[in-house]
Order: C-alpha cells, then sequence, then structure tokens
C-alpha cells in the first residue's frame, strides 16, 4: 500500500434544497482499488464529479498527494493528474481512436498522427490494452469505447483515474478483461476508484469499500474483512418509518394483466425479458430497480407507445366485463376501446406537459378533441385548471402562466392532477417524488392513496426502497429487464429487495442477458 | 467548336469564384458547428463594402494607385463582412438565439444593406448616374501578364484576376488546416461534439466566434470578387441575386470538403451559366434549366441520406446551440 494519493475531507455539496453530499470523507492510496457503493442518488457521481471538476463543492477540502487543492474546472484535475472516464463516453464519433485520445492536448510540436499512434500502442501494450488507433469510433463496440475512454485519461498521464459505473455496458467476459487492466494499473502505483451498486464485483476487484447512503458517508471497509449481507445493509440502512397510511385493498380484481412481454431496442439490446405481473384494482402496485433495468419501457409498453416483440397485455374492463389485449394498440385505439389509463411519466416536461405552454392549454393536451365546432373548447379546461390549481395547492400567479416556470413540485402537481381528472382506471406514475420535498413529496403519496381508495389500480415507479416498502401493497422487483421478484410490501425487508435489485439473487439471469447481448454483438 | 467550349470552361470558373469563396467559408463556419445562412447577407456586405471604401478613395484623389485601390477595397470589403459575422457570432454564441432564424435575418439585412447603399451612396456625394469604379475595376481585372501568349490554355485558365487564384489557394490551404493540424482536429471535434471538446479543455466559444469570423470573411471576398472583378466596379441592385443560396448548396455537394468545393463551384457556375449556351432555348425553358444546381443538390442530400456514410454526414452538431450547463 502507498500512500495517500487523495484524500477528501467533509465534502458538502447541495443543489437547492437538496443535499447530494453531506460530509463525506474517505482516503485512496496509491496502488489500490476503492470502490464507491451506493443506491442511485446516494451522491456517488456527485462525488466525483467534485473531484474532476465538473462541480464544486459547498464545503470541504479536498488533499492530493497531502497537499490542499483546489479544482475548479476538468482542466484542473486533469493538471492534478486526476482522470474521470464517464458512463456516457465522451467521443467524437468519426474521429478515429488516436484523434480522440490527443483532442485537446496542448503539446508542442508537430501534429503527427502516426507519432501518436504509436504512443497509443505503446500505452495499449504495458497495460494489455487491445485497441487499433486507427480505428473509427463508430465502428467499435462499448467496450472498445471504453478502452479508448481508459487510454486517453492514461495518455495525459493520469496517477488518480476514476470509473464510473464502467461495468454496467459490459459482458462478463469484457468486465473480467477490464479487471485484468485495472489490477496491472494497480500494480503501476495507480489510484482508481471505481463506482459500481454490484456486489460481486465490488467483492472481486477492490481493496476497500466506501458506503454512501442519501448523500450521506456511511463508512469504509476492507473488502477482506466484509461480505455481501453487511454492505447490503449499509447500502441500504436501517428502516425508517415514514408514517404514510397504507389501507387493506378493498375487493381488490385483476385489472391489468402482463404476460411475458419482451421488448428490444433498436441496437437489439433485450430491455424488457419475459416481464409478467397482475396489476389489482383498489392496489398499489410497486415497481423497484436500478435506474435503467426497464422500468421506463415497461410502463411506455403499457401505454401503447412502443411495440413489443412479444407477450401480451390483457386488460379487464371493470363496466362491460370483457377483456382486450392492449398490445400493439396506440393510446387512441386504448382510448377508443374504453380503457381509462393515465401516465405520469419520468419526464414532466418532456413528455407529461409542454412547458411553454400555459396550466389551461396543458389541460387541454387531454381534451382538445372533445367538442363539435372547429374551434376547441377552453371553458371545461380552464374551469379544470382552476380546480387544480385550489385542490392541490398549486403554487403559481394563474392558470395562465407557462408550466416551465412553476417549480419541478408544482409541476408534478399539474401533471397527476389532470391524469387523476381523467378518472383512470389503471394510474402509473414513474418516479412522482423525484427532486420534491417533503411536503409535496407527501401529497403526492396522499393523492395516490385516495386513488387506491377509489379502487384505482396504481403502478407506482419508485427508486426511494423506504416509500416503496411503505406505501405499496406488493412489489415487483426488476433486474436488467427481468422480474426477479414479487414480493408482499407488508412482509419485506429493503434488504431483500436491494438483493433482488442488485441481481446478487438473480447472477445467472444477468449472465445469461450478457450473453444474449454479447450474440448480438453489441 | 473548341472555342465555345473553351468560353464555356471560362464563364463556368468565373461564376463559380464567388460561389467558392461563399462555399469555403461556410464550410469553414460549419466545421464548428455554426449554421451560418447569414452568408448571402454577408456576400452582399462584402460586395457593396468593397463599393463604398474603393469609391471614397476614387474621390479622394486625384490620381488613383491601382495597388492602393485594391488595398482600400480589400478592407472595406474584409471590415464590412466581419462586422456581419459578428453579429452573428455575438447572437448565436453569446446570446444563444436560434441559428436559423439569426442566419435568415442576417442575410435580409445584408442584401437591404447593400441595396441601400447601391441606391444611395451617389447621393451622398451628390452625384447622379450609377456606380462605376473604373480604375478599381480594373485593377483587380489584371491578368497574370504572359496568360495572352499562352493562346487558347492561357485565356481560359489563366485570364482570371489575382482573387480567382486567392480563392484556390484559400480553398487548399483550408483543406489542410481542417484535416492535418491539430487546430483543424480541434475545430472538427466542436462542430462534432461540443461537449467532448470543451471536456478535453478546448475553448469552444473562442473556436466558434473565430470561425465565424474568418468563414464569413472570406465569403465576404465572393462578393467583391462579383463587383470588382465580374462587373468591373459597377454596382446593380440584387446583381448579385441568388449566388449566396447557391454558395450554400454547394457545401452540401462538396460533402464538407473544401477541395471537393472547388471543383464543385465550377460545376455550379457551369450549370449556371449553361444556358446561354445550349441555342435556341426560350426564357421559360432557361429557368428551368437555371433550376439544375438546386435540383442536383437535393439529388446529393438524397442519396447521401441513404447511404449513411459517417463521414459524409453534416458536423453532428449543425444548428445546435452549446450550453456547457447541459452535460
Amino acid at each position: 500500500m502507498g500512500s495517500p494519493a487523495i484524500e477528501l475531507r467533509n465534502i458538502t455539496k447541495t443543489f437547492g434544497s437538496i443535499t447530494a453530499n453531506k460530509n463525506v470523507s474517505l482516503t485512496v492510496n496509491s496502488g489500490e482499488i476503492l470502490s464507491l457503493l451506493g443506491e442511485n442518488g446516494s451522491g456517488k457521481t456527485t462525488l466525483m464529479n467534485m473531484i474532476s471538476g465538473i462541480y464544486f463543492p459547498d464545503a470541504g477540502h479536498i488533499f492530493i498527494d497531502g497537499k490542499e487543492v483546489v479544482i475548479r474546472s476538468p482542466k484542473d484535475a486533469f493538471d492534478y493528474k486526476i482522470g474521470m472516464i464517464h458512463q456516457h463516453f465522451k467521443l467524437v464519433d468519426i474521429f478515429t481512436a488516436a484523434e480522440n485520445i490527443v483532442l485537446g492536448l496542448k503539446e508542442k510540436g508537430k501534429f503527427d498522427i502516426k507519432d501518436i499512434e504509436k504512443k497509443v500502442a505503446e500505452i495499449s501494450a504495458k497495460y494489455g490494452f487491445d485497441i487499433d488507433p486507427a480505428k473509427k469510433i463508430y465502428e467499435m463496440s462499448v467496450s472498445e469505447k471504453q478502452t479508448v475512454e481508459i487510454i486517453k485519461v492514461l495518455y495525459r498521464g493520469a496517477n488518480i483515474l476514476i470509473l464510473d459505473e464502467p461495468t454496467a455496458v459490459l459482458t462478463p467476459q469484457e468486465t473480467d478483461k477490464l479487471f485484468a487492466v485495472l489490477r496491472k494499473m494497480k500494480e503501476d502505483g495507480k489510484a482508481i476508484v471505481i463506482i459500481t451498486h454490484k456486489l460481486h464485483e465490488v467483492l472481486a476487484i477492490s481493496d476497500k469499500v466506501s458506503v454512501l447512503r442519501k448523500g450521506e458517508y456511511i463508512g469504509t471497509v476492507m473488502t477482506s474483512e466484509t461480505d455481501e449481507s453487511q454492505l447490503t445493509e449499509m447500502m441500504v440502512g436501517k428502516k425508517i418509518s415514514l408514517n404514510i397510511n397504507r389501507e387493506e385493498p378493498e375487493g381488490a380484481q385483476d385489472r391489468l394483466e402482463v404476460k411475458g412481454i419482451d421488448y428490444e431496442s433498436i441496437d437489439g439490446v433485450k430491455i424488457l425479458d419475459d416481464v409478467s405481473f397482475t396489476a389489482r384494482s383498489g392496489e398499489i402496485l410497486g415497481i423497484a430497480g436500478i435506474s435503467g433495468s426497464g422500468q421506463k419501457e415497461l410502463l411506455e409498453s403499457i401505454a401503447g407507445l412502443r411495440k413489443l416483440d412479444g407477450g401480451e397485455i390483457i386488460y379487464h374492463n371493470p363496466k362491460t366485463g370483457t377483456s382486450d389485449n392492449l398490445r400493439d394498440r396506440t393510446p387512441t385505439q386504448i382510448k377508443e376501446l374504453g380503457v381509462r389509463l393515465s401516465f405520469v411519466p419520468e419526464d414532466r416536461l418532456g413528455m407529461g406537459l409542454v412547458g411553454n405552454m400555459d396550466i389551461i392549454d396543458n389541460m387541454m393536451l387531454r381534451s382538445y378533441k372533445k367538442g363539435k365546432t372547429a374551434f376547441v373548447e377552453r371553458k371545461q379546461p380552464r374551469d379544470l385548471a382552476e380546480k387544480i390549481i385550489s385542490d392541490l395547492e398549486v403554487v403559481t400567479p394563474s392558470a395562465n402562466t407557462p408550466v416551465r416556470r412553476l417549480s419541478g413540485g408544482n409541476i408534478q402537481k399539474v401533471l397527476l392532477g389532470r391524469e387523476i381528472a381523467a378518472a383512470p382506471t389503471v394510474l402509473m406514475v414513474a418516479y412522482p417524488v423525484r427532486g420534491l420535498d417533503i411536503n409535496s413529496s407527501y401529497l403526492i403519496y396522499k393523492l395516490r392513496n385516495e386513488q387506491k381508495a377509489n379502487g384505482v389500480s396504481v403502478i407506482f415507479v419508485g427508486e426511494d426502497l423506504d416509500v416503496l416498502v411503505e406505501l405499496c401493497d406488493r412489489i415487483v422487483v426488476l433486474s436488467s429487464g427481468r422480474v426477479t421478484g414479487i414480493v408482499d410490501a407488508r412482509n419485506t425487508t429493503k434488504e431483500e429487495i436491494g438483493l433482488l435489485m442488485t441481481g446478487t439473487k438473480g447472477d445467472s439471469l444477468q449472465s445469461e442477458f450478457n450473453q444474449i447481448r454479447k450474440d448480438k454483438k453489441i | 467548336m473548341l472555342s465555345t467550349i473553351a468560353s464555356f470552361i471560362n464563364a463556368a470558373i468565373i461564376q463559380g469564384i464567388p460561389l467558392l469563396f461563399g462555399s469555403i467559408g461556410e464550410i469553414i463556419t460549419e466545421k464548428s458547428g455554426n449554421l451560418n445562412l447569414g452568408i448571402p447577407g454577408i456576400m452582399y456586405v462584402g460586395g457593396i463594402s468593397g463599393i463604398i471604401g474603393g469609391y471614397i478613395y476614387e474621390h479622394s484623389v486625384e490620381k488613383t494607385v491601382p495597388i492602393l485601390c485594391i488595398l482600400v477595397s480589400l478592407c472595406a470589403s474584409l471590415i464590412g463582412s466581419a462586422l456581419m459575422s459578428l453579429i452573428y457570432a455575438f447572437l448565436t454564441q453569446t446570446l444563444k438565439a436560434n441559428q436559423n432564424v439569426t442566419g435568415l435575418a442576417l442575410t435580409t439585412f445584408g442584401v437591404g444593406v447593400g441595396n441601400f447603399f447601391g441606391g444611395s451612396l451617389l447621393k451622398f456625394f451628390n452625384e447622379s448616374g450609377s456606380i462605376s469604379l473604373l480604375d478599381t475595376g480594373l485593377a483587380y481585372k489584371k491578368a497574370l501578364p504572359f496568360a495572352s501568349k499562352l493562346g487558347l490554355f492561357g485565356n481560359t485558365f489563366l485570364s482570371f484576376g489575382f482573387l480567382a487564384y486567392t480563392a484556390i489557394i484559400i480553398a487548399i490551404v483550408s483543406s489542410i488546416i481542417l484535416n492535418k493540424t491539430k487546430v483543424g482536429l480541434n475545430l472538427r471535434a466542436i462542430g462534432e461534439n461540443p461537449a467532448t471538446a470543451d471536456a478535453a479543455g478546448i475553448n469552444v466559444n473562442r473556436y466558434k466566434y473565430l470561425s465565424t469570423l474568418i468563414g464569413g470573411m472570406i465569403a465576404g471576398l465572393g462578393g467583391l470578387y462579383f463587383v470588382m472583378d465580374y462587373t468591373a466596379g459597377a454596382w446593380t441592385n440584387n446583381g448579385f441575386g441568388d449566388r449566396g443560396w447557391l454558395a450554400i448548396a454547394i457545401v452540401i455537394f462538396a460533402l464538407w470538403k473544401p477541395k471537393s468545393a472547388i471543383l464543385s463551384s465550377f460545376i455550379f457556375g457551369g450549370l449556371y451559366i449553361i444556358c446561354v449556351y445550349i441555342p435556341g432555348l426560350s426564357s421559360s425553358s432557361k429557368e428551368i434549366i437555371k433550376m439544375l444546381p438546386y435540383l442536383v443538390t437535393i439529388i446529393v442530400l438524397v442519396v447521401i441520406s441513404a447511404r449513411k456514410k459517417k463521414e459524409h454526414q453534416p458536423p453532428q452538431s449543425l444548428g445546435l446551440t452549446y450550453f456547457r450547463e447541459e452535460r
């Protein structure tokens, strides 16, 4: 073990009223791999962005090689020999690997791409990379692109490497290769931080593990002295009581049956794989999972926005008693079937509301087809807007204010108010309290409980396990597009859900999924 | 027959030179991700500024010196088009205005500025008639001294004023800078993916400003060539016509490659005047023939979109405003 390469002391960072990092302290020695572990939104990436100069901390100190430093920009970070490999690669598609690697470098001397390619080849040989410096980025696989990113920071002489969820896009074989490279770098005396939420990888690669939970620093343990259950407990924490009311569902009937649906993205990646569950009336069905496990695609499939590759979505109509298959129908066709489906998407201003239009006009997005004349009916939407503003206590100058100017919580109230006003039988909400303060959050929870009492089948995609466990009746857990478990929220623990989410229980599924991806050469 | 072909080629090149200036200017600008649709207006301003400079010089001295005629009008033209480009860069970079709207407004403005001064310049000096700068025009038109001695070849290929050769040199130099130097690499990176360039420590704003400025000044020379060399120092309102839009079409036709723009410009120049060389055309069929350059551009667009070859696509972030905060 070497001396401390980088040390953080009491780092705090807030965005508005949200604290992303609170008093975080950690140390990485040279020749050491540290895993930074935590759920979504626990502040891992924010913390690392402060080291790489993208954000600036509100309070706290950063020491590099024992000296206190101030990192104001990505350039400062380079100067301190810090290199970050982002989750979303920053590469120019039509450039070659070598061109991307030297981009922006202010080296003296002639610009000779052959010379650069030679140097890249040297670095590749030293650490065991397998890369053709003259290959264009758009012809590369995800893993090759990642290699280019790593060489890019090594070429700049980085001693401290930060990798943000590097294995999220890799197959198991590629992951093994990456880990071999990381071990070589470690032997070479580099300090490495790897951000991840996959426990088995943490145990496989790191020397020590630091855990963050909701922005707070929980602690650091040596990898050799810990195990999965201790790490899970550190990651999800002890149960916190939120005092959210939960009534027993009354007269629950099957409302929406999702049967073995499959969905592949345009690039051939399997996003949903044989997903099945049933949503019942008068019940809140939670959907838990690490973000990007297929939650968005699942809701959009039910709403008729995506063309599925397999499976059925059966709707049991409480009025007529008939059952209809919603698959391959457009939202309009679904509406014509008499299905009253409301969808509050995660992208509020992108998919739910039009930011530049006022509250009344946004109400009309759902009712513009009504009326018999060529002119739109504005009276009813105005009444509805006024009603939502007073009932849900929306803070706005008037109903004519563009939605974009409202705060996140008020935007969410307008959207949810509109969707509830359509008197749905199925209400789907995705991350409804993301970015909202406590009071708004509780109002949103209350609204959902009211819908449940009205016999609506509520499907709720959430990220806060405490809320999911307290609010929902049942929880479907997704991991990499597969259902890894459906649990009764009254008799479960966060640990159980956490293990299902991280795929520790479903490891074989994960590798199978990756194998399918690899066969398709993604 | 041979002499007809030779004169057609000669005319095509003469028509092609303003287009070449315009398209090189636009390529340099677009490589930084700025879609400057103000180029037609900038070319008008480049032309009229040269006229104003030349006019003032010719009227303030007893006897004109050819080199000074050129210098004064050249500087005036460069200043005019630089100011226009700065308006564009300031609006789109600093104030983050929409690039399409800004460009179109600038073109309307530029054409207006050209026609306004074209119509009123003489009145400011209490003169009447039409603008005609004979001395300056002659200075610009001066061909290589040995051109006429080389017979048909000399007359076809070497009978142009110095700006024509300047255009070709600028095209070749731009090609080398864009493809062989670090500055070019950085510029292209910005046009493709400004966030990546920014993260790599490149000053995105400075590059975008400079490329828009330099590109606009080069394009303005096209207007100068037109009024000084092609029409020999005379200005007619709307005389430059739609050549500015043709220059933008060439950018697409040449697939954003300065070297290809040279030949493309001459082809478009040829297509622009071929109606004169086809005997027995009625005036309406002449107009149809004049459509050819645009038709060819549409076909090229269809072909490159269908082939989807990455290198032949426009810069990826072309027309998009870059905000660092959105990363």
